[in-house]
């Protein structure tokens, strides 16, 4: 059921926010046991704030998924990690959270995550394997996989997640929902757990566009505990929904369609790109030239923001602690040893490499420079274009395991989401259709939908027409 | 340049991150060819190019000086793996001279 559909539930008295959240509940005691989304999720708590929720707000009585990774009061934020999966509990809630509450929503349930949100499939998850509800042998994508797959499993209405360089976008491509982007400075991070702080963004998945917007509309604003978060108006999101795409134009950048996509994802993407042209918009081709420079870029500029944001993690305050340590030094270099997976602790090392002494010019002055040329290229495309469409992801979801031996492998991966991280633009992922792939029928495939900063309100009138 | 040697037991010191041989053994590959890829990045002209810290057209934001509510000492206590006092508890920082 999507929010919306809920929403008019709890208004027509059909049912209540107390037994949506038991239904919920139920569908994770039983199908979750297969898919294994949920870190961990607490009935109790959630139905007391139910049996007092406004349903006259906009999201009055809706539970809402959180990735572990958000703070909500006195909740577990294990983040994936060992490192914290001990005995932290959020002193705080996260200004979403906050913002989420106000507008009457439930913060209800953990989700799986790739440690400190690094990865593409959550199997850099310390704690669980997280499933994709579509084919049980397949990874969800990541980070966000268990926001991702438990809006696909119907085990959530809808969940937030976060995106670093597609890590909302990517997983919702993989289990077939929506996943949205905001552009950077559009929605607080404070209390979301740091990975790359210049890439970050929180965002919603769910079952339908409108169901986005509802939620994007929630969130988003300034917050003074953000200093980068912007102090402009947030528009009304539900106003333009339905306006359409007649007149516009959109970009398909010749980069984003050369060999390396899966023909069944590229069939896929080029239908919805046709049913575009056929409700009136220009299809117009556009290049992105340093495109080929962006994983580069952005696999210097993440580890390196990565490796100064995971520092605080070091024994003392809060998460894992060795025991008996010899000094302090050991105390910090066993915490960590001990606490980290393997993936992280690459991040930390190729960011603590790429800001060290003799290579900082070299490796991340450098990259902070290309950053600013792949920016440009998506200013120069959007005098052009009104929004930018291409696959989320070059192929459908791969099998459980058959990614680990190659982190260069994956992180290419990520070619089509990460540079609207770079550029700090608003992208989106809607399911658009299905293909065979590697031996299994009917996996989703995701179109992205890219546009210029603080353009939300466009891109989710695009995805609602590509949608209905 | 040729610095594209990563030597991954140095940078994970430089880290305060423990490392056993193993791990080395898997990493230093590993990082190697990501750095090698990275290196593609030197083909570019970015001589006149200024950098890119952050996406958000604000800078230097500053709030006003006024006090507000933190959290209290029990709340930031409760996450800490050892503690007395009302203060979180380490090994000795400081030596006997």
């Amino acid at each position: 059921m999507t929010l919306s559909t809920l929403r008019q539930k709890f208004l027509a008295g059909e049912t209540t926010p107390e037994a949506a959240l038991r239904d919920l509940a139920n569908d994770i005691a039983t199908r979750d046991q297969q898919t294994g989304a949920y870190l961990s999720h607490d009935l109790e708590s959630a139905l007391a704030e139910a049996s007092k929720a406004d349903l006259s707000l906009p999201l009055g009585g809706i539970p809402i998924g959180i990735k572990d990774n958000i703070n909500v009061l006195g909740q577990p934020c294990t983040c994936g990690s060992k490192f914290l999966a001990e005995n932290y509990l959020s002193p705080y809630d996260a200004t979403v959270i906050r913002k989420l509450r106000a507008a009457g929503a439930i913060p209800f349930g953990r989700l799986n995550m790739d440690e400190f949100a690094m990865g593409s499939a959550t199997e850099n998850s310390a704690l669980q394997t997280t499933r994709n509800p579509h084919d049980h042998s397949r990874i969800p994508g990541g980070s966000s996989g268990g926001s991702a797959a438990a809006v696909a499993d119907r085990t959530a209405i809808a969940t937030l997640g976060s995106d670093t360089g597609g890590s909302i976008r990517q997983p919702a491509s993989h289990c077939g929902v929506i996943g949205l982007k905001p552009s950077y400075g559009r929605v607080s991070r404070y209390g979301l757990v740091a990975f790359a702080s210049s890439l970050d963004q929180i965002g919603p998945l769910t079952q339908s566009v409108e169901d986005a917007a509802m939620i994007l509309q929630a969130i988003a604003g300034f917050d003074p505990l953000d200093s980068t978060s912007l102090d402009v108006p947030v528009p009304d999101y539900l106003a333009t929904l339905h306006d359409g795409v007649k007149g516009m134009k959109l970009g398909l950048p010749r980069e984003y369609f050369g060999d390396g996509i899966d023909p069944g994802v590229r069939h896929t993407v080029e239908k919805t790109i046709a049913k575009l042209r056929d409700l009136g918009a220009e299809i117009v081709d556009i290049s992105l030239p340093h495109t080929e420079h962006a994983v580069a870029t952005y696999y210097i500029i993440a580890p390196a923001e990565a490796s100064s944001n995971l520092s605080r993690f070091d024994g003392i305050r809060y998460g894992h602690r060795t025991k008996q340590p010899a000094d302090i030094a050991d105390l910090y270099r066993k915490s960590r040893e001990e606490g980290f997976g393997p993936e992280v602790k690459r991040r930390i090392i190729l960011g603590t490499h790429v800001l060290s002494s003799g290579y900082y010019d070299a490796y991340y002055g450098r990259a902070q420079k290309v950053r600013t040329l792949i920016r440009q290229d998506f200013e120069n495309a959007f005098q052009k274009v009104d929004a930018i469409i291409s696959p989320v992801a070059p192929s459908p979801a791969r099998k459980i395991g058959a990614g680990a031996a190659d982190p260069l492998h994956e992180y290419l991966s990520d070619i089509f989401t990460l540079s609207a991280n770079l550029a700090g633009i608003p992208g989106i992922s809607i399911p658009c259709g299905t293909t065979d792939f590697d031996g299994a029928k009917n996996l989703p495939v995701g179109l992205q939908i890219l546009a210029p900063h603080l353009e939300e309100a466009k891109l989710l009138r695009i995805a609602k027409a590509a949608e209905s | 340049m040729q610095q594209s040697d990563i030597d991954v037991r140095h940078v994970a010191n430089l880290a305060r991150l423990e490392l056993n041989d193993d791990e080395v053994a898997v990493f230093q590959p590993q990082l190697e060819a990501i750095i090698e890829r990275a290196r593609s990045l030197m083909q570019l002209d970015v001589a006149n190019i200024e950098p890119t810290a952050h996406p958000s057209p604000v800078f230097g934001r500053m709030r006003n000086d006024e006090p507000h509510e933190s959290l209290p000492p029990s709340a930031v206590l409760q996450n800490a793996p050892d503690q007395a006092q009302s203060q979180i508890r380490v090994p000795k920082v400081v030596t006997d001279a």
